[in-house]
């Protein structure tokens, strides 16, 4: 060992030591204000508020319990799954045939079409958001969870699209010209063959649907008042309060996010993995 | 009984033509190979016959029966696809009951089905295993018995041996051929294998840019191509072509030896000979030998015969060097004569072949 170490670095050491810090560094930054977040949160208002910090949880869930007893509180949050639910049975019902059409056939503008999708996103959504609240108040969707699922969908459909574009390019078009052959329709033949095969990643793109309603602050807070998301409410309300409670207001938002992202992990990377073709 | 016709039929993608004027007629258990270099409509053409194509124009009829408007389904086929298509989700047993099950059989009877074929492709003891649990042959055994058990009156299959490595796909070829033969379905095979055409047809198709070049029997095609496209498609190595200018007693020249020919109004023509059709000779055709590949039983000598490539397969013992010039003399009955306008056989007249 000591010889080793006297002798002049071998490069690929020195590569493992980069390779390591990078990884440490993004695991840090990643993971360092996820779990500051976590010890805050259980930790009690006076802890939080104190100096120096804690940096072990207490499992005092005296934040936590404030919260989901303040006034309106739960509403708000079943009113984000109510959006974030509907957003993703919306996005996939547009969204997959779509996508299953890309894949599928040849038209003219198929290119412009996926630039089209794409380009939705190149919006800022403060740019949609106010001439949308004009126009829901005119048409009295305004305030309601279904215009607000409306706006999410808008939001969510280009992912939709484009991840299910590449999960049913990823289906080999023979599968579903043999099940053809075997007595099929197009429809039986998408029922029995393509959507058993489709399914994990319909499901992942559902659920990244679910957490972009799940998440989005923008909209929410201008198109909603009584019917307020938790995001909008959260917005509303923890501005002006005190800081144990803003870290508990964080986690509530950060953990269903976060176990949603996690269950659908496999599906997500193999999605990005063929999505940017 | 199933009998195939194919009646003018063509097919456009856009502005080009990838198949011209069709006319096939496959007769009740034949096995007919469509054979072509890639891209000359052969699996255009199949995939018109099982209907997942349409034709621009023409008519498609199996049994007497006009099948060009009706889907896959409807047609009796069943097909066998280059990738295999096993369907992934499901077991070696679900697959091949599969389409059983879209037809409504009762399911004692899917059972005694499935295992039959299976057991046919000897792959009974696979049946509870998926597709991704499988080698590349016991793949294409599942895709085979797949068609088999609906008992179709038509089997298409495109290349289906092409994914397989050298060993296997010479055994499943045997097989196949068997199992086909067993089952006394009429058959149409995709192939750009003129050695797998040649062992499993009982007629081929040579197909060039769209069109059905020759239907014959293999050695037929490989005796009598129609045309010199056949003629250098066909064997490996092809036909040899020379040269031949006409003489004024009307015979012909060929690397400066006469022979016997066609009579007709061209001056010139091309002689064809297959390399095995040659033998050394103290006269005949002069040829400056530029590489010799002993082959075993052969000697593949490639040379230069008045400035073009001229192959010969001749008996491992001769005595023969890089730069040696040699006297080929060519079997008298296996020359061929072709046209250099048009590429058609020009026919001798008096045994009209």
């Amino acid at each position: 060992m000591t010889m080793a170490s006297s002798a002049p670095q071998d490069p690929r050491r020195t590569g493992r030591y980069v390779y390591a810090t990078a990884v440490f560094l993004l695991c840090a930054w990643v993971l360092g204000p996820l779990y500051l977040l976590f010890v805050n949160t259980l930790s009690s208002p006076e802890a939080v508020n104190s100096f120096p910090k804690a940096y072990v949880p207490e499992f005092n869930f005296e934040s936590i319990e404030f919260f989901m007893e303040f006034a309106g509180m739960t509403s708000a949050l079943w009113n984000s799954i109510k959006v974030a639910t509907l957003t993703m049975i919306m996005s996939i019902l547009v969204g997959a045939p779509a996508g299953y059409a890309l894949s599928r056939f040849e038209f003219k503008g198929k290119e412009t079409f996926r630039i089209l999708i794409l380009l939705t996103r190149a919006f800022p959504l403060p740019l949609l958001a106010l001439p949308l609240a004009v126009l829901f108040i005119r048409t009295g969707l305004d305030d309601t969870i279904f215009g607000l699922a409306l706006v999410h969908t808008t939001l969510a459909v280009p992912f939709a699209v484009l991840i299910t574009f590449s999960l049913f390019s990823g289906i080999p078009m023979e599968l579903e010209e043999a099940a053809w052959t075997l007595g099929c329709n197009r429809l039986t033949a998408f029922i029995k063959v393509v959507l058993p095969l489709i399914l994990p990643g319909i499901t992942a793109s559902a659920i990244f649907a679910f957490v972009i309603s799940w998440n989005e602050v923008f909209a929410a807070a201008v198109l909603t008042i009584e019917n307020r998301t938790l995001t909008a409410f959260l917005l509303q309300n923890l501005d002006t309060s005190a800081l144990h409670l803003k870290f508990a207001g964080g986690f509530i938002l950060v953990v269903p996010a976060l176990i949603f992202i996690f269950a659908v992990r496999k599906y997500l990377f193999a999605m990005w993995g063929i999505a940017n073709r | 009984m199933a009998e195939i016709k194919i009646k003018n039929v063509a097919k456009n993608f856009a502005s080009y033509q990838a198949l011209n004027d069709i006319n096939l007629t496959v007769s009740d258990q034949e096995f007919m190979v469509l054979l072509g270099a890639s891209g000359c409509g052969k699996t255009t053409l199949l995939r018109i016959i099982a209907g997942l194509e349409t034709a621009t124009q023409g008519e498609v009829w199996i049994n007497d029966r006009r099948v060009d408007h009706l889907p896959p389904k409807d047609r009796g086929i069943a097909m066998v696809f280059q990738n295999y298509a096993v369907f992934p989700h499901l077991t070696v047993f679900e697959n091949i009951a599969f389409g059983l099950r879209m037809h409504n059989h009762p399911s004692a009877e899917i059972t005694k089905r499935v295992h039959r074929t299976a057991e046919l492709m000897h792959i009974e003891r696979l049946l509870k295993r998926y597709s991704g649990e499988l080698s590349g042959g016991q793949r294409q055994r599942v895709a085979v018995a797949r068609a088999l058990a609906m008992e179709p009156d038509v089997i298409l299959m495109d290349e289906p041996l092409s994914n397989l490595d050298a060993l296997l796909r010479l055994e499943m070829r045997a097989e196949l051929k068997g199992v086909l033969a067993e089952s006394k379905t009429t058959a149409i095979y995709v192939t750009h294998d003129q050695v797998e055409a040649m062992s499993l047809a009982d007629r081929i198709s040579v197909m060039n840019q769209g069109r059905i070049v020759q239907a014959s029997d293999p050695v037929d095609i490989y005796r009598n191509p129609a045309e010199k496209f056949v003629a250098g498609f066909i064997g490996n190595p092809p036909m040899n072509f020379l040269v031949a200018d006409k003489r004024p007693d009307g015979r012909w020249t060929v690397g400066g030896q006469p022979y016997d020919g066609p009579s007709c109004a061209e001056n010139t023509l091309d002689f064809a000979i297959r390399p095995e059709d040659v033998v050394l000779a103290e006269t005949g055709i002069k040829a400056k030998v530029n590489v010799v590949e002993p082959l075993g039983a052969h000697l593949l000598v490639t040379c230069d015969v008045n400035g073009a490539q001229f192959r010969a397969t001749l008996d491992s013992d001769a005595n023969i060097g890089r730069g040696d010039t040699i006297a080929l003399q060519p079997q008298l009955d296996r020359i061929r004569w072709f046209n250099p306008s048009n590429g058609m056989r020009q026919s001798l007249e008096k045994n009209d072949v």
